[in-house]
């Protein structure tokens, strides 16, 4: 127990102090996090409004593949991308094993199927004549589809505050093909993974503390966030 | 008179479903023509295939001449606005909501906003430009779907129920809000109506629609004159009886639909004759009122329909009556399937058709 109080007492003074190796690795997890999710949200969006808003043969399957996916345990993924990405692997040729590269990457991947799962329920929650609403007023079918989603909004926003989690919160990825190089690609969870291995409490508190931090510090702002009058009205708002 | 639309044989099917079934139909430029039918008979999706959302399976539409295809549809649509029985409106503000079109248009933002002022002042909703859609009232809301449809000045307007949902004061608002811009813009105009009244005044033209088929166009003076022991028959419109009409002593008629039902109106008709009373008129009351109305029933309520600010409940008086109440009302009565209640209403509520 002394242990742990002095973990954590250290663990403050390291995080108020602004120790450049505990910046460092917070930087790099929000950078390589951050990255995934727009990345996920990149192509992950255009799945969802074509599961949302389409009806095609295969479309039950590949939605219980999405939402099968997301449940993906992140060392079963790691390991994939990582005999994936090896040099004897089919990708192995874009030599990102153990770079920034593979993890965002890696990550991107990871929550690709929450970006995909929760955007796609918040589309099919909108009313289904809003297509034709917004054709009838002269859209096109891909305006039409804009607005379909404007009108989801909320919960595209709670797939990317998920998807941004999950990417920062994940340590199966990261530390299989990154490598957690100290300084290059250790990351939030890979440290405190390492750390606590060691008995370094006090780093690995800090990172904790930190992590922990970010997980719910960013829900609550945006939970916040969305009952300003502002944001709801320019994420509502159709072209 | 010029020929805006014409559908030849047109048919569409989802799936195994028939819901248009060799439909031709000629609309003329400058019309309000008004598709009377019972739910289910066809008219939304009538009304969406002229409105280009929906393609008919079967058959020819052509708009100005041109036939209507996959490739020329959205064109097509820039000349068309289409209102929804259901009032849906985007989350952001009223004026957001009016100004999409003519964002969708590319219109200049100063253009927009003088054509959102105007009309927002036609549908009498000056100074809701910053208000929240979400935040309005039933009718409030329909005023802004119609605006957001009449701001854009399309050849075509179609509109589904346009009064369905809404008390007699936004309802009477609305026609006549609809009978000026096919007045002054000479706006041709599509609507699909329960109101056998509204049926009877709006339109210049009715069109029947049962099953998928239209079985007759004509003038209202045409369709409800010769035609009023099929149109009752119907089933179309609520509040439709034929039965036989005997003038009484005191002046009035009384006229037997059957069941034990006699209906007593204002009107001299005697014989073979069809009457229509607006569920708006009818008054619904658990106990037995004293009132000079001469219509009073007892029944039990068999349907309830939720509209929204609104409740249509069916009561079997022997014969079937629609009657619409507010929300407040129903629950304030407590009302409920099978309830015993009574309705009343005026002879002179009674109209013939």
């Amino acid at each position: 127990m002394n242990q742990v109080l002095d973990g954590i007492v250290k663990a403050l003074q390291l995080i108020f102090s602004g120790d450049p190796t505990v910046y460092g690795i917070v930087y790099r997890s929000l950078l390589f996090s951050g990255i995934a999710t727009i990345i996920a949200v990149l192509w992950g969006t255009p799945i969802a409004m074509l599961l949302g808003l389409r009806d095609f043969h295969g479309k039950s399957i590949l939605k219980g593949l999405f939402n099968a996916l997301i449940g993906m345990p992140t060392v079963a993924l790691g390991l994939i991308l990582l005999l994936i990405l090896s040099k004897d692997g089919p990708l192995g040729f874009l030599g990102i094993l153990y770079t920034p590269a593979a993890i965002i990457l890696g990550e991107a991947v990871l929550v690709t199927p929450l970006v995909v799962s929760i955007t796609t329920t918040a589309i099919e929650a909108v009313d289904p004549e809003m297509m034709n609403l917004a054709k009838t007023l002269g859209a096109s079918e891909s305006q039409a589809s804009i607005a379909v989603l404007k009108e989801a909004m909320n919960g595209v926003i709670l797939s990317d505050i998920a998807s941004f989690n999950r990417a920062t919160a994940e340590l199966g990825v990261a530390l299989l093909v990154g490598g957690n190089i100290a300084g290059l690609t250790d990351v939030l969870t890979t440290d405190i993974s390492k750390y606590t291995q060691r008995g370094d409490f006090s780093y690995a508190i800090a990172l904790a503390i930190i992590l922990l931090v970010i997980v719910f510090g960013i829900n609550l702002i945006i939970v916040s966030a969305r009952k300003v009058k502002i944001l709801l009205t320019l994420g509502g708002m159709p072209q | 008179m010029t020929i805006l639309v014409e559908l030849k044989n047109l048919t569409k099917c989802f799936g195994n479903r028939k819901v248009l079934d060799g439909v031709t139909l000629q609309i003329q430029e400058g019309e309000i023509l008004a598709l009377v039918g019972p739910n289910g008979s066809g008219k939304t999706t009538l009304l969406k295939i002229l409105a280009f959302l929906e393609k008919p399976t079967g058959g020819e539409n052509k708009f100005q001449g041109e036939i209507v295809t996959g490739k020329n549809a959205e064109r097509m649509r820039l000349q068309s606005a289409m209102v929804f029985q259901r009032t849906l409106l985007f989350s952001t503000t009223v004026y957001n909501n009016v100004a999409y079109g003519l964002k969708m248009r590319k219109m200049p933002k100063k253009i927009i906003e003088e054509e959102v002022k105007k009309a927002l002042k036609l549908v009498r909703l000056e100074g809701f430009e910053k208000r929240s859609a979400k935040k309005l009232s039933g009718g409030e809301e329909q005023r802004v779907a119609l605006a957001r449809a009449l701001v854009l000045k399309t050849k075509l307007l179609l509109l589904d129920e346009p009064t369905a949902n809404l008390d007699p004061k936004n309802a009477s608002m609305l026609e006549e809000v609809i009978a000026t811009v096919n007045r002054e813009l000479k706006t041709t105009i599509v609507m699909a109506t329960h109101n056998m009244f509204q049926a009877k005044t709006l339109p210049h033209r009715v069109a029947l629609i049962n099953d998928g088929r239209i079985f007759e166009v004509g003038t209202a003076a045409e369709i409800f004159g010769k035609l009023s022991k099929s149109l009752a028959s119907f089933a179309a419109v609520d509040n439709t009886f034929a039965g036989t009409a005997k003038i009484t002593e005191a002046g009035t008629t009384i006229v037997d639909v059957g069941n034990g039902v006699q209906i007593e109106a204002t009107l001299q008709k005697q014989g073979e004759t069809s009457v229509f009373i607006s569920p708006q008129d009818i008054i619904l009351s658990k106990n037995l009122l004293k009132s000079s109305a001469r219509n009073v029933f007892k029944g039990k309520i068999i349907q309830i329909a939720d509209l929204g600010l609104l409740v249509k409940l069916t009561v079997d008086v022997g014969k079937p009556f629609t009657v619409q109440i507010t929300k407040r009302s129903f629950s304030e009565m407590a009302l409920n399937l099978n309830v015993e209640v009574f309705i009343v209403f005026k002879a002179s509520s009674v109209q013939a058709i």
